[in-house]
C-alpha cells in the first residue's frame, strides 16, 4: 500500500489545493501516470503516481486545499497487502480491479466519516474517566478541575468521599486539600484501588442497615473531613496488627521543673510550656536507638528515615488532624514547644498547608490534658508505632528503701504493627522513653 | 508668550523648581509624573549621549509638562523640538542611535505612535538583527483612558508593539517603578517602548528612591498583594483598580493576589505562574483590547504551562476592541471598572 501525500512544489509551499482527479476510486495506474491536478501559490501541475496499483481510497475532495504532507490517496501497489483493506489483498492488478471497485462502493464516503463519530464518542468516555463513578451532589459534582485531578491523583484521594464546596457541588482544590490534611490521601501508592471500595458505603447518605431517624433524633450527613478520618482509621484496624504496651514512668522532677520554670519560658520564648516537648526529646532519641519504630512498610520494603518527623495529633472543631514536626531530631524543647505552639494553633484556625500534615515518621498522642488514665490509640498509618500520653496524676509509689511517698506519676503507652515490631523492641522502646524521662535533666535545654 | 507661559506653569507639575526633584510634596515624595522628570533629568546629567526629541517639549516643557525646565538644563541639542511627524521621530532617533546617541522621544499621546508605526515595527525592532548594531532608543508616550479624552487620546497600544518582537515594552503602574524602570529602559541597549498611563500622572504619588543607581529591572513583576483564593494579573492603571476591589474583596473574605506585571515584553512568567500554582484562579485583567491583548497571551501562558494547577476557567476582564468612548458613561461602561473586577473575583472564587 502507498500513501500519496500533498507534494511541496517550492521551498516556500505549505498547502496545495486539488484542481482536478484524474484517477477514481478502483481505477487501475501505471507508473508515472498523472493521478490528479493541483494547484499552489508558484505552480499549476499534475502529479504521476510513483508506483503502479489500484487506487483504494481517495480522501480529500476536489477543491480542497491541504497542507503540504496531507495523505490524498491510496494505492494498492501489492506491497503491505490487506493491512487494513478488506479486498484490497489479491496480487494480481486486473483480478483486484473488481474486487476493489466493489469494496470501493462502501469505502469512500463511509471512510472518512466513520472516522469523526467514532472519534466523538471517545472524547467523552475519555474526559468523564473516573468522574463517572462519582455521587451526584450537584450539577458540576461531577466536574473535576486540572489541579483536583492531580492532587488526587498524587495523594491516592477518594474524591466520592468529599462534598464540593464549590459552586453546583464543585470539588475545589481546598476540599481536596483539606481531605488530604485530615487524612483522606492514601499512605501508599497501592492503597488508592483498594480505599474505593472500603469507602463506597461511608460515601453513601443512608448506609446499610439504616435505622430511619426517630422523633428527636438529629441527622446531618457526615462531613467529608469527618469521612477522610473514618475511613483512615477503619483502614488502619484492618491493615494493621496491632498490639499494645505500657509503663509507668514517674515524672516528678519534670513538674516540678515545669512548675518553677513555665513562666519565665512563656516570657522568653513567647509559647506556653507543657509536658509535650520533654516527650517529644525523649521519645526522639528512643526512636533513634530503636530505628524500626520509626519506620514504615511499603510493599515488600521496610522504609526507615535517618529524621524524625513527629506527627502530633492535635484536636479542632472539624475533628483530628495530625501536623508534622519536621526534622524534630534536630530540635530542643524550646523549638519543639514552638513549633508544636505553632502547628496547633494553626490547626485548630484551619491554616495548615498539605505539607505541613504529610511525613509523619511516628505520632504521639496526648489524651492526658482530658483526663484520661490510659489509652489505646489507633496507629497513624503508615506509621508503625503511636504513643498515647495519659494523665499526670499523683499516686503512692514505692520508692527507695522500700518508703511509700506520693509522687507525679503518668501512664505512657504505645499502639505498635506487630508486622514489623517485636515485643522485645517495642517494651525496650518505651523503657527507654522511661528512663530519659526520669534520669534527663532539661533544664539546659529550656534555654533560660 | 507671557500669557502662554504663565498657563503652562499653572498647568504643569507641582511647583517651579527647575530639577523635578525640586517639584516633590514636602514631605518627599514623587508623583508618578514627577518620578518619569526624575528618571530622564538624572540619566541625562549621568550621561552626555542621551538626548531628548519630541513636539513641544523644549520652550513648552512637553504636553503633560515632563520636561519642564529641561531646557533649561540641558540646551537645545539635548532637548530637541520636532515637527509634528513621529516616524521622522523615530527615524532620527533610529539615526542617531545608529551614530552612538541613546535617544529618548516623547510622543504627545501614545496613540501616535501609530503614526511612526512602519519606522517603529519595522526598522527599530529589526535592525539589531539584520545590522548586529544595537539601538538604544527609548520612546516615551502617555497611554490609557479614563480621562475622558476619546478615542485619540486613550489608546493602550502595548500589544501592537509587543507584537513586533524586537521592543521591550513597560508600562509601570507605581511612580518608583516608572522611574526605576525608565532609568533601565535609558541604560537598555535595545530599543525599549515606555508607556505612561496619564490617568496615573498625578493621582498616584509616593516616596521614591534618590540614590542615582536605584534601578528596577526590566522583565520582572512584582507580587502587590499577597493572597490565597485567587490571582488578579494586570499592569498600568489597572493594578489599582485591582488593589482597590482587593480591599474590597478582604472585606468579604476573599484573599486576592495582585500580580503587576510592569514589563509587558518580555512577560516574566515565573512570577505569573508561580502565584496561579498558590491560588488555582486567574483573572487577567487589562486595559489593552481583550482579543489578542495582552490579557489573551497571559491567560494562553496559564492554561499552557499552569494547567494542572487550575482550579477553574482563566477569566478575563478587559474592555472589547472598540474605540475608546468620549462620553464619560460610555467610557465606564467600557473600561474595566473596580465593580466589574470584585463580581469576576467573586464569580471565580466561588466556582
Amino acid at each position: 500500500m502507498t500513501s500519496i501525500q500533498m507534494p511541496q512544489l517550492g521551498e516556500t509551499i505549505v498547502e496545495g489545493t486539488i484542481l482536478k482527479w484524474l484517477k477514481s476510486e478502483g481505477d487501475h495506474v501505471d507508473r508515472d501516470e498523472p493521478l490528479f491536478e493541483i494547484s499552489t501559490d508558484k505552480v499549476d501541475t499534475e502529479v504521476p503516481s510513483p508506483v503502479a496499483g489500484t487506487v483504494t481510497k481517495i480522501l480529500v475532495d476536489e477543491g480542497a486545499t491541504v497542507a503540504v504532507g496531507t495523505a490524498l490517496m491510496e494505492i494498492d501497489d501489492g506491497t503491505g497487502a490487506g493491512a487494513e483493506t478488506a479486498g484490497a489483498g489479491a496480487g494480481a492488478d486486473s483480478g483486484g480491479d473488481a474486487a476493489v471497485t466493489a469494496s470501493g462502493a462502501a469505502g469512500p464516503a463511509a471512510s472518512p466519516e466513520a472516522e469523526a463519530p467514532a472519534a466523538a464518542t471517545s472524547v467523552p468516555a475519555a474526559v468523564g474517566g473516573g468522574a463517572e463513578a462519582l455521587p451526584d451532589r450537584g450539577p458540576r459534582s461531577r466536574i473535576l478541575s486540572p489541579v483536583v485531578r492531580r492532587l488526587a491523583a498524587e495523594h491516592g484521594v477518594d474524591l466520592a468521599a468529599i462534598a464540593g464546596s464549590g459552586d453546583g457541588g464543585r470539588i475545589t482544590r481546598k476540599d481536596v486539600e483539606a481531605a488530604i490534611a485530615t487524612g483522606g490521601g492514601a499512605a501508599a501508592p497501592a492503597a488508592p484501588a483498594a480505599t474505593p471500595a472500603a469507602a463506597a458505603p461511608l460515601a453513601q447518605p443512608a448506609p446499610v442497615p439504616s435505622i430511619a431517624a426517630a422523633a428527636g433524633e438529629d441527622v446531618q450527613p457526615m462531613t467529608h473531613i469527618r469521612t477522610a478520618i473514618a475511613q483512615h482509621m477503619l483502614a488502619s484496624v484492618n491493615e494493621t496488627a496491632r498490639a499494645w504496651t505500657m509503663v509507668e514512668v514517674n515524672v516528678e522532677h519534670l513538674v516540678r521543673l515545669r512548675a518553677e520554670r513555665k513562666d519565665a519560658f512563656l516570657q522568653q520564648h513567647g509559647v506556653k510550656l507543657t509536658y509535650l516537648p520533654f516527650v517529644v526529646r525523649a521519645t526522639v532519641d528512643a526512636l533513634q536507638a530503636f530505628p524500626t519504630v520509626n519506620s514504615r512498610i511499603d510493599g515488600d520494603n521496610v522504609v526507615t528515615p535517618r529524621f524524625v518527623n513527629m506527627g502530633i495529633a492535635v484536636s479542632y472543631d472539624a475533628g483530628l488532624i495530625v501536623p508534622v514536626v519536621k526534622n524534630a531530631d534536630v530540635m530542643n524543647s524550646v523549638g519543639i514547644a514552638r513549633a508544636i505552639a505553632d502547628l496547633a494553633a494553626r490547626a485548630r484556625s484551619h491554616q495548615l498547608q498539605p505539607d505541613e500534615v504529610q511525613g509523619a515518621t511516628f505520632t504521639i498522642t496526648n489524651p492526658g490534658p482530658y483526663g484520661s488514665l490510659v489509652s489505646v490509640p489507633i496507629i497513624n498509618q503508615p506509621n508503625v508505632g503511636i504513643l498515647s500520653l495519659d494523665a499526670i496524676q499523683k499516686r503512692p509509689v514505692v520508692v527507695e528503701q522500700d518508703a511509700i511517698a506520693v509522687r507525679h506519676m503518668v501512664y505512657v503507652s504505645m499502639s505498635w504493627d506487630h508486622r514489623l515490631i517485636d515485643g522485645e523492641i517495642a517494651t525496650r522502646f518505651l523503657a527507654r522513653i522511661k528512663l530519659n524521662l526520669e534520669t534527663w535533666d532539661f533544664a539546659e535545654d529550656l534555654g533560660l | 508668550m507671557t500669557a502662554a507661559k504663565a498657563k503652562a506653569v499653572e498647568a504643569g507639575a507641582a511647583g517651579h523648581g527647575a530639577e523635578p526633584r525640586g517639584k516633590r510634596t514636602e514631605d518627599g515624595q514623587a508623583t508618578y509624573l514627577i518620578a518619569i522628570a526624575e528618571a530622564l533629568w538624572e540619566e541625562m546629567e549621568r550621561d552626555e549621549r542621551v538626548y531628548l526629541l519630541g513636539e513641544d517639549i523644549g520652550d513648552y516643557g512637553g504636553a503633560f509638562k515632563v520636561t519642564e525646565g529641561f531646557l533649561d538644563r540641558f540646551g537645545p541639542d539635548r532637548v530637541v523640538d520636532t515637527p509634528i511627524a513621529e516616524e521622522t521621530i523615530v527615524g532620527m532617533s533610529v539615526g542617531s542611535a545608529m551614530e552612538g546617541l541613546r535617544p529618548v522621544a516623547e510622543f504627545q499621546y501614545a496613540d501616535f505612535m501609530s503614526s511612526g508605526f512602519d519606522e517603529i515595527t519595522t526598522v527599530l525592532s529589526r535592525y539589531h538583527y539584520r545590522s548586529g548594531v544595537p539601538l538604544p532608543v527609548v520612546l516615551r508616550g502617555p497611554s490609557g483612558g479614563g480621562v475622558r479624552a476619546s478615542s485619540f487620546h486613550s489608546i493602550n497600544p502595548e500589544p501592537w508593539f509587543a507584537h513586533a518582537g524586537g521592543i521591550k515594552v513597560l508600562c509601570p503602574a507605581f511612580p518608583a517603578d516608572a522611574k526605576g524602570l525608565l532609568k533601565s529602559a535609558v541604560r537598555d541597549d535595545n530599543p525599549v517602548l515606555f508607556l505612561e498611563h496619564k490617568w496615573i500622572y498625578r493621582r498616584i504619588k509616593e516616596q521614591v528612591p534618590e540614590e542615582p543607581d536605584f534601578l528596577i529591572p526590566i522583565g520582572q513583576a512584582n507580587v502587590r498583594r499577597e493572597g490565597d483564593d485567587v490571582t488578579i494579573v494586570t499592569y498600568g492603571a489597572m493594578v489599582h483598580k485591582a488593589l482597590e476591589a482587593a480591599d474590597a474583596l478582604a472585606q468579604r473574605d476573599v484573599s486576592t493576589e495582585v500580580v503587576d506585571l510592569r514589563t509587558v515584553y518580555p512577560l516574566d512568567e515565573e512570577t505569573v505562574l508561580r502565584s496561579i500554582e498558590k491560588t488555582s484562579r486567574a483573572v487577567v485583567l487589562s486595559e489593552s483590547y481583550r482579543f489578542v491583548g495582552i490579557g489573551a497571551e497571559v491567560s494562553a501562558v496559564i492554561a499552557e504551562k499552569a494547567f494542572e494547577h487550575l482550579d477553574a476557567p482563566v477569566v478575563r476582564v478587559s474592555p472589547p476592541n472598540l474605540p475608546v468612548p468620549f462620553s464619560p458613561t460610555l467610557e465606564d461602561a467600557f473600561l474595566p471598572q473596580v465593580s466589574d473586577i470584585e463580581a469576576a473575583v467573586e464569580r471565580l472564587s466561588a466556582w
